[in-house]
């Protein structure tokens, strides 16, 4: 398992969005890995932070207002973090590629599918590909993703959202990086199309031999897809494991009992979904002790006060006082 | 898109309609009558009456309307004027091309320097070369033109006599009105295009550029401006229209015969066949300018374009 080879380090990373009346304090000490070819599932609700962790990868971060804060990240060697710009563009879109969240805005309506495409091969053309070549490798990436080449000279607005979700895919996959970010990349399209949107990331994946991140508030999609998970909350990692870890072993942080709770069960009969009681910390102004500690029901007078440390057990590891405690004695 | 031209070339005919009915319909209303306008406070009632039922003013607005029209249907004549007696369009004309010079000079001077200007402030947001500008440009909207115009021949003209003040017989007659009037159409096109341009750089899709490795002079000039734009040529045209028929203040103030001027001199000597010409010639062209608008937008935007060619 060591032996393997860690493509992206993160370390107490720690990232802020300062403006003139707060500070919002979005990504709190998060340290994370993940392997060649592996798949990383984060997993959270809405605010938790996830998004300004995967635009931290990409360095895309709202410059006056976002700010790293604390921490590195380690890139297939480069840190991330300290790149000068002309460097960091080089692996933008070449090296490491995002899916983003909405298809209906994340393409530009003035300019075809085609261009759009292209132009990422087109600014990362480090192999001297000619024009024909560049097109014939649009054409391809389009088949790819299961659009006719033929409607590359078509504008987004000819496309269905799932179809544009799939020429944002192929945007992504045009230079094949080494690494995918996928930020929730079948939230805003029809369960039908869902499901086949993430077979194909999934295949596409498996064939390129592609390492990613997949974003997603939904258990459902980490259980298809993902190898290891971690959980987020408020800005931290509470939980992280293999995906057996967090699905079948018993010993959760209760945020993780939380959001498998609420999932609707259909063997038993429960006539309402069972919700986390409250909402997600103001992040402007976070509690002292554990971030989960107002919402949690199995809530200590340790937890309002001190913030928990890691409890590890082999790959899995969860951030509650509830296991530290237990260990220590 | 020819068929949509000739659609919107016909459109003219109701709108020329409707214009004239309008102005016909308010000047009835109004106080005055163009009899005693003509004749001066000395002439007798009668004389007044007399000269009005001349001008075949004494008739009911509607017939005045329909005897108008049918003068442009049958005879291409748009009347003659109350006060001066010239044909309307031979009056109305060489003043017609005197605005145009002058507004199309002011319109490209503060197109080519409000619409960059813009550009810079949005990109460099909140830097030095934003915040100047932007400055700049709201003391010089929130002061009025004919303030700028005074100032201005104030300096250039009385003391410094390097312009002449009033009139147009040369290029240097040129000078201090074009400016007086680019100020202030400069300043509303730099917020206009700062604001536009402001909105597309927060759009998905300039992130999804970024992430792709783009550099940003590209991301900029490729992904951002040309959605910017839209809105920026839509007011162009719209400003465009004002400029032709709002110059009034700029004109009066450098004693240059235009149209801004004739139609105010026209509307307070109640000469009717006179505002009604002018008022048809600045829709005339108002509605040409807004079918320019959309072909500029056509060639920009794909989705509109799509949605004036026909289905394939």
């Amino acid at each position: 398992m060591n032996n393997t080879e860690k493509m992206l380090d993160i370390k107490n990373l720690s990232v802020i969005y300062k403006t003139d009346l707060e500070t919002v304090y979005a990504v709190n000490d998060v340290s994370l890995s993940l392997e060649k070819g592996a798949t990383l599932g984060l997993v959270g609700e809405t605010g938790a932070g996830k998004t300004t962790l995967a635009l931290t990868l990409m360095r895309l971060l709202p410059e006056r207002t976002g700010k790293v804060t604390n921490g590195s990240i380690t890139f297939e060697g480069d840190s991330i973090v300290d790149l000068p710009e002309a460097r960091m563009r080089k692996i933008r879109g070449d090296k490491i590629a995002m899916i983003f969240q909405d298809p209906m805005t994340s393409l530009n309506p003035v300019l075809t599918v085609g261009d759009q495409i292209a132009e990422a091969l087109i600014v990362h053309n480090e192999k001297g590909l000619t024009k024909e070549q560049i097109d014939a490798r649009v054409d391809e990436t389009l088949t790819l993703v299961g659009i006719p080449p033929a409607r590359k000279n078509d504008y987004p607005h000819q496309f269905s959202g799932g179809m544009r979700q799939r020429v944002v895919i192929a945007i992504a996959l045009s230079c094949e990086p080494d690494l995918l970010i996928a930020d929730e990349p079948t939230t805003a399209l029809d369960v039908t199309i869902q499901a086949q949107v993430l077979m194909m990331i999934r295949d596409l994946r498996d064939r390129l031999g592609t390492s990613m991140i997949m974003i997603t508030h939904d258990l459902g999609i980490v259980a298809q897809t993902c190898d290891n998970v971690a959980v987020m909350y408020a800005g931290e990692i509470i939980e992280v494991g293999t995906a057996e870890d967090i699905f079948t072993k018993s010993v959760h942080h209760p945020y993780t009992d939380g959001l498998f709770a609420s999932l609707p069960n259909l063997k038993s009969k429960t006539a309402r979904l069972q919700p986390i009681a409250g909402l997600m910390p103001d992040p402007t102004n976070l509690p002292k002790g554990c971030k989960f500690a107002p919402r949690c029901t199995k809530c200590m007078d340790i937890c309002k006060e001190v913030p928990p440390e890691v409890f590890t057990d082999g790959t899995h590891s969860i951030r509650c006082h509830l296991y530290c405690q237990g260990k220590e004695d | 898109m020819h068929r949509y031209i000739i659609k919107r070339l016909l459109f003219l005919i109701p709108t020329v309609l409707g214009v004239t009915l309008i102005i016909f319909f308010v000047m009835n209303v109004t106080p005055g009558n163009p009899g005693r306008m003509i004749l001066g406070p000395n002439a007798t009632a009668a004389e007044v009456e007399a000269m009005n039922e001349e001008l075949g003013y004494n008739n009911p607005v509607i017939v005045r309307w329909f005897n108008y029209l049918k003068g442009i249907v049958t005879e291409g004549d748009f009347g003659q004027s109350y006060t001066t007696k010239l044909n309307v369009f031979d009056e109305l004309w060489p003043r017609f091309l005197i605005t145009l010079r002058l507004a199309i000079l002011v319109l490209l001077l503060s197109v080519c320097i409000g619409v960059p200007l813009g550009i810079l402030s949005a990109v460099k947001q909140n830097s030095l070369m934003d915040t100047i500008p932007t400055m700049i440009a709201f003391f010089l909207a929130a002061v009025p033109s004919f303030v700028v115009g005074i100032l201005l021949m104030y300096v250039f003209a009385l003391k410094l006599n390097w312009f002449p003040s009033f009139g147009l017989k040369s290029t240097r007659h040129y000078v201090l009105p074009v400016i007086a009037a680019t100020i202030c159409e400069l300043s509303a096109y730099l917020r206009f295009t700062k604001s536009s341009m402001l909105e597309s750089i927060r759009q998905d899709y300039v992130r999804t550029a970024r992430a792709k490795g783009v550099a940003e002079r590209t991301v900029i000039w490729k992904h951002a401006l040309k959605n910017a734009l839209l809105p920026v040529v839509t007011s162009i045209g719209m400003r465009f229209g004002c400029l032709l028929a709002g110059m009034v203040t700029t004109e009066q103030l450098f004693s240059i015969p235009g149209v801004g001027s004739l139609i105010v001199q026209s509307i307070s000597t109640k000469d009717e066949p006179m505002v009604i010409g002018c008022a048809v010639m600045v829709s005339i062209c108002f509605t040409l300018l807004m079918i320019g608008v959309d072909l500029v937008y056509a060639f920009i935007d794909p989705r509109i374009r799509a949605k004036y060619s026909k289905r394939r």
